[in-house]
């Protein structure tokens, strides 16, 4: 009862000092909402596509050999230094067969978008427990996404 | 019981006590009202309205903070070597602090200026003065580095600098000491200052596009201390005002020797007649010898050159380029409002501030209203060319910066005090105390056409009681402050780097979008760069080997080299293949007479290392990096001059001899 009191005085004497600061929050926070479309405008989210800005990527039935040469040239620069060719794993996993483990248009949203695959897609979120490494958005643009999805397809032996 | 209650009934009371006195300021340490933290307070994960650009002082670099949060965003270093970057130390740095004295590892960073287009602040680079050997920095705010030094001749102690014409025409470098000429003999006696001693003040030309500097002119002075200066504005845009002091040309004991007249000068300049007297061949060539550093953006590289001419007017030769308007006690400050009419002198010394009106001057000028000439310069009737005085506004005034209103702020060095004064009838507004002894002060945009007049930073030189004790020294304290009111509010206090002297305040908005994320790698040119992977190599060149050397989260290629000798100078060139915001790699090897390298995503930057003696060397990155960081190390093998270990080098393949590769194995 008494404590109840000597609260009551305290807190009326803070009151007297006014100037009370909570009327004020400086730069409200605004959390955009991602339901139902993603953030680049995309339908929903989709485990397939994964998310990010390609939603169908068109592939020919034969091999772009003009595209695969670029693309081999990024991934020298850009991926070599973690990605085998093979099945091997090194610091991530090799590229063999990775293009029938992921349709075209996952694989270039995760090299295009990748902190946001990192943070909500299963997939890229299982291999980041077996890696432990984030995959680096290595600033892959559109067409070196293209240009390396067509050098993955000539390693998986597309002619 | 009763006891119990009477106890409980005193503890309020006291607790009432303590608030209520917690109400009334009764010191410095509580003068601040109860809003003064929600001003300040920028919330975790948001941004500050403004970047502040603080000079450094003695530590010879250049700070960084975001206002009005006091938030320490970055420290530049400019004209100090910096370990934690590898400024200064690696390969492609050390030209930077080239000069014709050598290789220079400190300076004085005293005055910092933004570049201006039409007399507001553009973003786009951010100018520092080295005071103790001659020199102005360029740092570009695209990537927040220095990316040119450019030294100056004929100067000693560059103090009245570098401040900028309206649309950076010229960047202005004046001399606190004049001496002999660079070109004369110099081994002249002290006390023959009077025939010997000579001032220069240097135009810096700066190319509008790349911002590569070069010295335009140089105006040849009478021996006396250039101060601080200032450009004209809007009306007075073609001309340039200077404090002086000593112009008594003392040449021991200034403290009293340089203090005796009663009143010095601000030189006016007509900057725009210099140059056309320099298109007209005017000028005169002389020889002497300073560098020129400039650090190339696409090969991550620096080269110093060193230049030999240098083109000089002398102002006593052309009679209607300088003025010289006496200006009371050993001016300092020199500072013009935003309309380009005022000039304010803050005499240190005097118990008055004086406002200099332009029209005034031009109108004395045309009358040839002149009481004489100082070794040939028109000196301007004090009272033709003064809009009037500020009467005891303060003890010891320093700097004068505004606020777009019509109002000017003053500190006073002596009194310890900001004081807001009305330009037009020179009245005081309100004065405030600080803690203790402010020199320079910024109002954002504060000394352009278009002050944004929400804030005044305030940089004290000394400290004492405002933080907890550490040891004889303490880092120096920022107050800011206010300004929006009559009153000025103080809101914060946050400790800086060396000592303050001038900043410059900017929207944030001018610079934030324009900072680089990255180095782009396939745009790489250093010489010395390895694109992935398949491009790294040691390579032997008779006792220099050069070790290209990749990194990427986590580990470098290679990480085993063997076949090093002793007698060896090699050179790691080590590659950052992350193309990702904010993922540095850093390099260090033990025993390295050195630094470490910091190296930016996409950039190639070079750490020279001469073994001492035969053994195994770990290196390791110094940034963490990944959550594999700690395995982010490698061994390099030196072995005696006659051995004949062959070269060896690659990464996850120099494996035990009895194991299989574990990398191998499925």
């Amino acid at each position: 009862m008494k404590k109840i009191l000597v609260i009551a005085i305290i807190v009326l004497g803070i009151a007297a000092c006014g100037n009370n600061p909570s009327g004020e929050t400086p730069n409200k926070d605004t959390t955009s909402s991602t339901q139902g479309t993603t953030a680049n405008g995309n339908p929903s989210y989709d485990p397939n596509r994964g998310e990010g800005k390609f939603t169908k990527v068109d592939l020919s039935p034969n091999l772009d050999a003009t595209k695969a040469a670029a693309g081999e040239k990024v991934y020298s620069v850009k991926c070599a230094a973690c990605h085998k060719l093979t099945d091997e794993k090194l610091v991530g996993p090799g590229w063999k067969g990775v293009t029938s483990r992921h349709t075209p248009e996952w694989i270039m949203n995760f090299t295009t978008n990748t902190d946001e695959m990192l943070s909500k897609d299963p997939k890229a979120q299982a291999m980041l427990e077996i890696c432990l490494v984030r995959m680096p958005n290595q600033n892959l643009s559109d067409e070196d996404a293209r240009n390396v999805y067509e050098f993955m397809r000539k390693n998986d032996g597309v002619k | 019981m009763r006891k119990k209650n009477l106890w409980m009934l005193a503890m309020a009371g006291f607790g009432l006590l303590i608030v209520q006195y917690s109400c009334k300021p009764k010191n410095a340490g509580n003068a601040v009202s109860g809003d003064a933290a929600s001003k300040a307070y920028v919330a975790p994960g948001k941004y500050d309205e403004f970047y502040n650009f603080v000079s450094g002082g003695f530590s010879g670099q250049m700070s960084v903070y975001g206002i009005p949060s006091g938030r320490l965003l970055r420290v530049i270093p400019v004209f100090s070597i910096d370990p934690q970057t590898g400024y200064g130390y690696s390969e492609e740095t050390k030209p930077m602090l080239n000069t014709s004295h050598g290789f220079i590892p400190w300076d004085d960073l005293h005055h910092v200026e933004m570049s201006l287009t039409d007399g507001s602040p553009d973003g786009r680079w951010v100018f520092g003065n080295g005071n103790n050997t001659p020199r102005v920095a360029r740092l570009d705010l695209k990537t927040f580095r220095t990316a040119e030094i450019l030294e100056l001749p004929n100067s000693a102690g560059n103090h009245s600098s570098p401040f900028a014409t309206e649309n950076t025409e010229y960047i202005v470098a004046g001399t606190r000491f004049s001496v002999p000429m660079d070109n004369s003999n110099g081994d002249v006696p002290i006390n023959t200052y009077r025939e010997n001693f000579k001032g220069s003040i240097s135009f810096i030309k700066v190319d509008p596009t790349s911002g590569n500097m070069s010295i335009g002119f140089q105006l040849r002075t009478p021996g006396v201390n250039f101060d601080l200066s200032h450009a004209g504005k809007g009306k007075s845009h073609d001309w340039f005002f200077f404090s002086t002091y000593n112009t008594e040309q003392a040449n021991t004991l200034l403290e009293v020797n340089a203090s005796q007249r009663d009143k010095d000068f601000i030189m006016a300049v007509n900057w725009k007649k210099a140059e056309d007297l320099i298109k007209q061949g005017k000028g005169k060539k002389e020889s002497v010898r300073y560098a020129h550093n400039i650090y190339d953006e696409k090969n991550h590289t620096a080269t110093s050159k060193i230049e030999n001419e240098v083109t000089v007017l002398d102002v006593k030769d052309f009679k209607d380029l300088v003025y010289f308007i006496p200006c009371p006690k050993s001016p300092h400050g020199c500072d013009v409002d935003p309309t380009g009419e005022y000039i304010v002198g803050s005499g240190k010394l005097a118990a008055l501030l004086p406002v200099f009106s332009f029209d005034k001057i031009q109108k004395a000028i045309a009358a040839k209203d002149f009481i004489g000439e100082y070794e040939g310069i028109p000196v301007i009737r004090y009272e033709a060319a003064l809009y009037g005085e500020v009467q005891k506004p303060g003890l010891g005034p320093l700097h004068t910066e505004f606020d777009g209103k019509g109002n000017a702020i003053t500190t006073f060095f002596v009194s310890s005090e900001i004081v807001k004064w009305n330009i037009k009838d020179l009245k005081i507004i309100d004065r405030q105390p600080t803690y203790y002894s402010p020199g320079h002060l910024c109002i954002p945009g504060g000394d352009t056409k278009k002050p944004y007049g929400k804030y005044v930073i305030v940089y004290n030189k000394i400290t004492k009681d405002r933080y907890l004790p550490t040891g004889p020294e303490l880092a120096q304290s920022a107050q800011l402050f206010d300004i929006t009111g009559d009153k000025m509010q103080l809101i914060l206090d946050f400790p800086t780097i060396g000592e303050p002297h001038y900043a410059q305040a900017v929207p944030a908005d001018l610079i934030k979008n324009n900072s680089v994320r990255i180095f782009d790698i396939n745009a790489n040119a250093n010489p010395y760069v390895a694109k992935g992977e398949a491009e790294t190599k040691v390579v032997r060149n008779g006792k220099r080997v050069d070790i290209y050397i990749t990194a990427i989260r986590s580990h470098f290629t290679p990480d085993n080299i063997e076949g090093i000798k002793m007698g060896d100078e090699v050179y790691w060139h080590v590659t950052n293949l992350e193309q990702d915001w904010d993922v540095p790699h850093g390099f260090a090897v033990k025993g390295a007479l050195n630094a470490e390298l910091l190296i930016m995503p996409g950039e190639t930057q070079t750490l020279k290392w001469i073994p001492e003696k035969p053994g195994i060397y770990p290196f390791y990155c110094t940034d963490f990096c990944s959550a594999l960081h700690q395995e982010m190390q490698g061994y390099i093998r030196v072995s005696p001059a006659n051995s004949n270990v062959p070269l060896m080098f690659n990464t996850g393949k120099n494996m035990p001899k009895d194991t299989v590769s574990v990398i191998g194995s499925k």
